[in-house]
């Protein structure tokens, strides 16, 4: 049933790409219909397939003389990352209420591209078979070149070609390790495959896994925005339009993030294992990036400390919450894991929340993002829905108990904890500058203690802008009110979470800890 | 049983909604806030009149997230009840106190609501998510109210106030995850019980190192920030002066004892051995913030700030007596009564100084309506011309304050030195001058603003009403009642302290 998430994006594509121009503002209705479709879908997969284990969706011969079938299939994270698309992409639409306004906004090409890009996620995070997860990767970076380069605003064609760039750099590592070990398994057994179980069943000598893992881990991690190669993700996040940063943010850096985990974790378990010699404490590929991910914590909170565009704060700030995600992976416990999947759910909602605000409620008004001129505003007066809403998205952000946030954060220090304490210390640092980048950007933005009164003594007239549309506050709904349920009540997503994370290879769950 | 802790709970948190849609209907939403406030002292009331013996009463317990060890556990013993009527009192008084609300009261009254709701939350819970969570969300509401209703250049003291408790609460959050790694608990009682058997530390040791102390200090960071103990004592005068008078009735009376709180709950009981470890630099630490609060109090110019120092002085005692009665394990039999006294003590002044603290400033927000936001200790004089009863009765309040025998104040300091001196007499001795100091600050006050000569200005200067007379009254009668009879909390308190101090190991 969940395949059809997958149909319904393409054929709603499909129908925007071939819509007359003149009914430009049917699109989004066709677009929303649509993804609330794949919601539906999405949310029926996931409850009716309750706690059990993986479910088969689809499994058919495709090129078989290269043993490559169209396989789709369902554990746990899966069902939980589609749910997540499916929310995104309605969010994502209804702040993009206002494309279709006008004619020359090509809003039938804009929601195509839009639903063509969710399409692609929607495949990745149902493949089994890696060839096909590539292709459905491939997919969902054209539209989302597309999406930016068109509709984008500050120096979109340099945003959208640096993101297509990095994007397609990491797919080639991808692609390199993932051929060879297709062909090591194949020349070794006879039997070529790129079903994922096949090659998470083989045994690949631990040389080769030693230098496999690293290129494809860095690979899918390039779009997770592992630092040190992160600096697509601002540039890219600011150039976007809203919708695309919501769903960049909010779903795409995901894609990264499950493939380390679904690709070069199964896959290469031992890539993960110690060296055997240690250099300045580094004894593994393990401590490599988890170095890497706390050094992306924290250095993604500084730089969100620094920035005076309110698009760059948020931009940096999903560099650090995905530095939690892949932390939270490297644990290689299970309490880490599950906390770095729940991390890439709440991040996806919250990043789109948070970007939704920016993006639409505050710029498509003000037009602009500068934190100096926002100052001036007072837009706690003007606009207090914009202002309480970012209060609420930010405590959500910042990881305060009672919000999604919070419950992965802690499952990812306590994984941590066990595995390296010293990077459990400085990711804590890293909460706190958290709390400083989003406390600094609300008061600058919204509580600003600029005076209301001009030298002379007349009152500073507070600007009007239009209201808060149906559309806007339908979102805002939609993804506060997930933040809060799953804060409150984590085990809605925990108690499908926890078993597939218990149920990934023996040997990632204890890599790298012999 | 009704889960009557859940209830207390729950009730302010619905009332803050319903008082949001009050709006700008100032006499609505104050009328809801009372109402709510009043419920929720009555509750209070029955939960501790509930509490007898030193168990744990009230329990609840449901399953929340098995994976995590989190469960939905509530349980009050004598501490916890004394701590959730100290709120409710406090809070009613606040509501009392907010009269001329500057805009948006039904925000400000939902903001406040809030904040009780988080307190009463606070001090009931016993697993630490859950504590964590109300620990939290105490601080929004706080927040927001002395960030918009504040005092001139409110934000930046808004944000310090934020930023701070947040360091420290993440230096918690941290330790308390260490500890499930290496327990796979975040209950307080399996916690306190493991570290009373020592298998705490084998734990910690196995799973993590000697990082022991290191957790130890992480929390007690965390608590030291909110009490405050010197030197993390900075955000607070700004803080307390720059709030709306009301909220700070809150901060001092309620939220500043969820630190000596989580001290008594979590601290001692699950780190006493290595917080015995580091006494001494912690008494000083202690005795510091007695002598310098109260120090820090004669130089200050403005009222708020005077009473916001004096409250770090008056905390100061309690973790005088805390860290005094984290006595190095040996042959102590002979110290068990002092320490039981001592904390004893601790307990009482947190109730009277919650109780004393509001009072003080609820005066001062009647003086601020009258002088027109005036509150600096020169601008007075010769008040009790003009308004004799206020200054009576404000009076009392400052006695109070001052440790005068016959009320409340007296009682439980008295009882701290008691039970510090034979504990620790070189930094009970110690601190005495802030008993000293903080008479003089306290008469100087009074000479400042009540007597001397009356400027021209204040010739007028209204009386309090009858309607602010009969509003005062509870909270004053209270003082002397506690004064004279103190074995009306400190029969429950004692128990529970024995029975504390019986479970934990230094």
């Amino acid at each position: 049933m969940l395949a059809y998430t997958i149909y319904l994006s393409f054929a709603g594509a499909l129908l925007l790409a071939v819509l007359p121009k003149r009914l430009h503002a049917v699109a989004r209705v066709i677009a929303l219909l649509v993804a609330l479709c794949g919601l539906a879908v999405a949310l029926a997969g996931f409850i009716s397939a309750g706690t059990q284990g993986p479910v088969a969706v689809a499994n058919l011969p495709w090129i078989p003389a290269m043993g490559i079938h169209y396989t789709l299939e369902a554990d746990g994270i899966s069902r939980v990352l589609v749910l997540l698309t499916g929310l995104a992409a309605v969010a994502g639409i209804l702040f993009s209420w206002n494309i279709g306004d006008k004619t020359d906004d090509r809003a039938n090409e804009f929601f195509a591209f839009f639903l063509a890009l969710i399409g692609g996620v929607y495949g990745v995070f149902l493949s089994v078979d890696l060839f096909l997860l590539f292709v459905f990767y491939e997919i969902a970076i054209v539209p989302k070149y597309f999406l930016i380069a068109i509709w984008g605003s500050t120096r979109r064609e340099y945003g959208a070609m640096k993101l297509a760039l990095y994007s397609f750099a990491g797919s080639a590592m991808v692609l390199i390790g993932l051929l060879t070990a297709y062909a090591v398994v194949g020349g070794q057994t006879g039997n070529y495959s790129m079903n994922l179980h096949t090659l998470a069943q083989y045994h690949f000598s631990t040389s080769f896994q030693m230098w496999a893992f690293p290129l494809v881990f860095t690979g899918f991690a390039i779009l997770a925005g592992m630092w040190p190669f992160h600096t697509w993700a601002p540039t890219g996040h600011v150039a976007a339009p809203t919708a695309a940063s919501m769903l960049l943010a909010g779903v795409v850096m995901k894609l990264g993030a499950y493939g380390c985990l679904r690709v070069a974790m199964t896959v290469f378990p031992h890539g993960l294992d110690p060296w055997g010699f240690s250099f300045l404490g580094i004894d593994s590929w393990r401590t490599v990036f988890g170095l890497f991910a706390v050094i992306g914590i924290v250095y993604g909170a500084t730089v969100a400390l620094v920035q005076n565009d309110f698009k760059f704060v948020i931009g940096y700030s999903s560099v650090s919450h995905m530095g939690l995600v892949l932390l939270g992976l490297l644990t290689l416990t299970q309490i880490g894991i599950d906390g770095a999947v729940l991390q890439m759910f709440s991040h996806g909602i919250l990043a789109g929340l948070l970007f939704a605000t920016v993006g639409r409620i505050v710029y498509e008004r003000t037009h602009t993002r500068d934190l100096a001129l926002l100052n001036k505003l007072q837009l706690s007066k003007a606009m207090p829905f914009a202002a309480w809403l970012f209060v609420i998205a930010g405590m959500a952000s910042m990881g305060l108990p009672g919000f999604s946030g919070f419950v992965a954060e802690v499952q990812v220090l306590i994984g941590a904890w066990e595995a390296f304490p010293w990077f459990a210390a400085i990711a804590g640092l890293g909460i706190v500058i958290g709390v400083a980048y989003t406390w600094r950007a609300m008061q600058r933005v919204f509580f600003s203690d600029h005076p209301a009164v001009t030298a002379d003594g007349t009152p500073v007239p507070i600007p009007e802008y239009e209201p808060v549309t149906w559309a806007e506050k339908a979102g805002v709904i939609l993804l506060a009110g997930t933040s809060l349920l799953i804060g409150v009540y984590p085990r809605l997503l925990l108690d499908v979470i926890a078993p597939a994370v218990q149920a990934l290879p023996h040997a990632l769950l204890t890599g790298g800890r012999q | 049983m009704t889960p009557l802790l859940t209830i207390l709970t729950v009730v302010p948190a619905v009332a803050a909604v319903i008082a949001l849609f009050a709006g700008n209907r100032a006499a609505v939403a104050r009328g809801i806030a009372f109402l709510s406030a009043l419920i929720s002292l009555a509750l209070s009331l029955e939960v501790w009149f509930g509490v007898r013996g030193g168990q744990m009463k009230f329990i609840e317990r449901w399953d929340w997230i098995p994976s995590l060890g989190i469960e939905y556990h509530l349980g009050v013993d004598g501490l916890g009840a004394l701590m959730l009527l100290l709120s409710a009192i406090v809070s009613l008084m606040a509501i009392a106190a907010s009269r001329k609300v500057a805009k948006q009261p039904g925000l400000y009254f939902a903001l406040i609501l809030l904040l009780e709701s988080g307190l009463f939350g606070t001090f009931s819970a016993l697993n630490f998510f859950h504590w964590f969570l109300f620990w939290e969300l105490s601080l929004i509401p706080a927040f927001f109210l002395i960030k918009l209703w504040g005092g001139e250049r409110a934000g930046p003291a808004a944000t310090q106030f934020f930023v701070y408790t947040m360091v420290g609460s993440v230096a918690l959050l941290l330790a308390f995850m260490a500890l499930f790694v290496a327990t796979g608990s975040m209950d307080f009682e399996t916690l306190s019980h493991m570290a009373a058997t020592g298998e705490l530390a084998t734990a910690i040791q196995g799973h993590l190192g000697s990082v022991s102390m290191w957790l130890a200090l992480a929390v007690l960071l965390g608590f030291a920030v909110k009490v405050p103990m010197m030197p993390f004592h900075t955000w607070l005068p700004a803080t307390y002066s720059k709030a709306p008078t009301p909220v700070t009735m809150l901060l001092t009376g309620a939220m500043s004892k969820m630190g000596v709180y989580g001290l008594l709950r979590l601290a001692l009981p699950i780190f006493g051995h290595q917080l015995a470890q580091i006494r001494t630099p912690l008494l000083i630490l202690a005795t510091l913030t007695v002598v310098a609060g109260a120090w820090a109090a004669v130089v200050q110019r403005d009222l708020k700030r005077v009473f916001a120092y004096s409250s770090i002085n008056h905390l100061g005692y309690c973790l005088l007596a805390i860290f005094a009665a984290a006595l190095p394990a040996g042959p102590q039999t002979a110290a068990n009564l002092s320490q039981t006294i001592a904390l004893d003590g601790a307990v009482l002044q947190m109730f009277n100084h919650g109780l004393t603290a509001a009072a003080i400033f609820w005066f001062l927000t009647l003086l601020e309506e009258r002088s027109g936001g005036r509150l600096q200790i020169d601008g007075f004089g010769g008040l009790r011309k003009p308004a004799p009863v206020f200054c009576g009765l404000m009076g009392i309040a400052l006695f109070s304050s001052l440790g005068l025998p016959g009320l409340n104040g007296f009682v439980g300091e008295f009882l701290i030195f008691r039970g510090a001196f034979p504990l620790s007499w070189l930094s009970a001795t110690i601190s005495v001058l802030g008993l000293l100091i903080t008479a003089a600050v306290i008469l100087t006050v009074i000479q400042r603003v009540f007597t001397g000569p009356l400027p021209d200005r204040w010739k007028t200067f209204p009386d309090l009403t009858t309607g602010e007379r009969l509003a005062l009254a509870p909270a004053l009668t209270l003082m002397f009642v506690l004064g004279l009879m103190p074995q009306l909390l400190l029969g429950t308190i004692n128990a529970t302290m024995m029975h504390l101090l019986g479970g934990w190991r230094f």
